[in-house]
């Protein structure tokens, strides 16, 4: 375990130099607050570099990219692609192996439409992923929306069944070894939750899907911005991510998929620049990743999202992880020293992210936010996109905080300072609650 | 302060002992309510003698599960309708709509407000008023449900 440091983190990253790179956080909020930013599993704040990036991209070099011969057209076919490489550098895939998306949302979908366009796809190698009725999808009960509802209206789709590990007391997979059966095709699960901060074992899950030929698609939005990730050491078939939790722009998320399976795939959205030849009658359609980048692609995102991936780099991600992993220690001791406060998920920092998840005793998570909001603290409130998850644990809802790289363990300080404020504001005046 | 602009005594009184919660029968409708950002719920009876604006709200029966904001709105709803007709009600619930929706540029009417005026502070915090409006816009639904007559709120389609 991390020691504790009184008030920075030690060695690992120069926070004072990293928030200097943030021109957000030095606003403030609610009549002159200082910006507390506690909300980076939602969103993260971007530094000059990435920003930076993007301007000069779009002041010296913006065109459509593949497409047309002139010097702008290829400067700026040349950033896209780069950027693409970079980000595959980044989790050790190769640069055919990543597409881009509109967010990880779309990435996931990208998946679940790609295998249901098997059922009716003529292109042989298409006949690998074709799934029906009584065929199961698996799934867990800790994930985001964005990995469970793709995978219901999958089902509907293709008569398959959508079964789930649930979730034990402590926030951890229950890895009940009967889920995963012969009639297994997809296994699509979180890498870590973005409520509890568990992080899953995908070594595990990745090895009891292999051994009845399944497929693995990873959620990996909660883990590629916050350690070190290599996609082909972890064995998954397909993961993605999304550009604006990891300091890049919004408007990009990424789809890794094994290159192999990106090329029997069908396309998801159809239409220019995924096309081989077209003619009235039908048409065939290019190699992956052109195959499933319909359109005039993001562009300044893209190369947002390569400044972002180089920044990180830069502070390199065993940093980054040793960081978070102090912050959140001192989150979760400080919490858990306040009577009436009860996290929801792991309460060490065993196998766990730094997002942390908490209810208090007789406040109601967005009264609870509204009083740290006018402490000038910005922390999620809700089910955070978990509806089930947060059914499993028998809360209607829950606050969240969530920590990246330019935060500091006085931040930390003053969310345990503000929750005990929350308690005493609606304990005021003999309001018992 | 805006915080204690927002959070008046008497929305925290409400909050804490809200009047007339629970379900009752008689009803003539019953609608459920969410709010999907937050997952805060509330489920509402009418029970009607009439039909139009000048049907009588003889009771209004609720179940919520929500903030302080949510649940004392509702608890003032039920104070401010039952024993009222739906065309009454339905004035209060525009003028209260009008003053939570307005980014603290409407002067509230106290005269048709009542109580309701205690939630004016919520209207500076945007992302608070579907919090406020979840159990009101419930009753309307459930109005709507339970008499086809039902009178068109104020200023809506």
């Amino acid at each position: 375990m991390t020691a504790l440091a009184p008030t920075t983190t030690g060695a690992t990253l120069d926070v004072e130099k990293i928030r200097a790179d943030f021109p957000i956080l030095s606003r403030t909020v609610r009549d002159g607050k200082s910006l507390v930013y506690l909300d980076s599993g939602a969103t993260s704040q971007r530094p000059y570099q990435v920003l930076d990036a993007e301007r000069h991209f779009l002041e010296t070099s913006n065109a459509a990219v593949h497409r047309g011969a002139h010097a702008l057209s290829e400067e700026a076919t040349d950033a896209y692609e780069s950027a693409r490489d970079r980000i595959a550098g980044f989790i050790g895939a190769d640069d055919g192996e990543i597409v881009f998306t509109k967010n990880a949302t779309e990435a996931l979908n990208l998946v679940a439409y790609g295998m249901s366009n098997a059922l009716t796809s003529d292109d042989p190698k298409a006949a690998r992923f074709r799934v029906g009725p009584g065929d199961e999808v698996v799934v867990t009960e800790m994930e985001h929306h964005a990995n469970l509802v793709p995978w219901q209206e999958f089902c509907r789709r293709t008569g398959a069944t959508l079964r789930w590990f649930g979730v034990t007391s402590d926030g951890r997979l229950d890895l009940d070894p009967s889920v995963i059966t012969e009639r297994t095709k997809v296994v699509a699960f979180t890498h870590q939750s973005n409520v509890l901060g568990t992080v899953t074992p995908v070594e595990q899950i990745v090895a009891m899907a292999k051994q009845v030929g399944a497929y693995t698609v990873l959620d990996a939005c909660q883990s590629v911005p916050h350690a070190p990730i290599d996609v082909h050491a972890l064995g998954v078939d397909f993961a993605a991510f999304s550009g604006h939790k990891m300091l890049g722009p919004s408007g990009i998320g990424v789809l890794y998929g094994r290159r192999e399976l990106l090329e029997a795939l069908p396309p998801f959205l159809t239409g220019g620049s995924m096309i081989e030849l077209v003619r009235m009658e039908g048409s065939t359609y290019a190699a992956p990743p052109a195959r499933f980048e319909a359109g005039v692609p993001m562009t300044s995102q893209a190369v947002g999202l390569g400044a972002a991936v180089d920044y990180l780099s830069a502070l390199g991600m065993e940093n980054v992880h040793a960081h978070e992993n102090t912050l959140t220690a001192a989150a979760l001791e400080g919490l858990q020293g306040i009577d009436g406060v009860t996290i929801i998920g792991p309460r060490n920092t065993e196998s766990r992210g730094g997002a942390v998840s908490f209810e208090i005793d007789g406040v109601h998570p967005h009264d609870a936010s509204q009083v740290l909001d006018d402490s000038g603290i910005a922390v999620r409130v809700g089910h955070h996109c978990a509806w089930p998850l947060h059914r499993a644990f028998g809360v209607q809802s829950s606050i969240r905080a969530s920590f990246y790289v330019y935060n500091t363990l006085d931040e930390v300080h003053a969310l345990i300072d503000g929750v005990r404020r929350a308690q005493d504001f609606f304990a005021r005046d003999g309001v018992s609650l | 302060m805006k915080l204690e602009t927002m959070y008046q005594e008497i929305i925290l009184d409400h909050y804490k002992n809200p009047h007339g919660k629970g379900l009752r029968e008689p009803f003539e409708a019953e609608v459920h309510h969410v709010n999907p950002t937050c997952g805060d719920e509330v489920t509402v009876r009418v029970h009607l003698e009439g039909s139009g604006a000048d049907a009588k709200v003889v009771d209004l029966s609720y179940d919520a599960l929500g903030c302080s904001i949510s649940q004392a709105a509702t608890s003032v709803a039920y104070d401010l309708i039952v024993g009222h007709t739906v065309g009454e009600s339905f004035e209060v619930l525009s003028a209260y709509q009008e003053m939570v929706q307005g980014r603290g540029k409407v002067e509230p009417d106290e005269d048709v407000l009542d109580d309701a005026v205690a939630f004016a502070g919520v209207a500076a915090y945007p992302a608070r008023v579907k919090c406020a409006l979840l159990g009101w816009l419930a009753f309307k639904d459930a109005v709507a449900q339970a008499d086809e007559n039902a009178p068109e709120l104020e200023g809506q389609a």
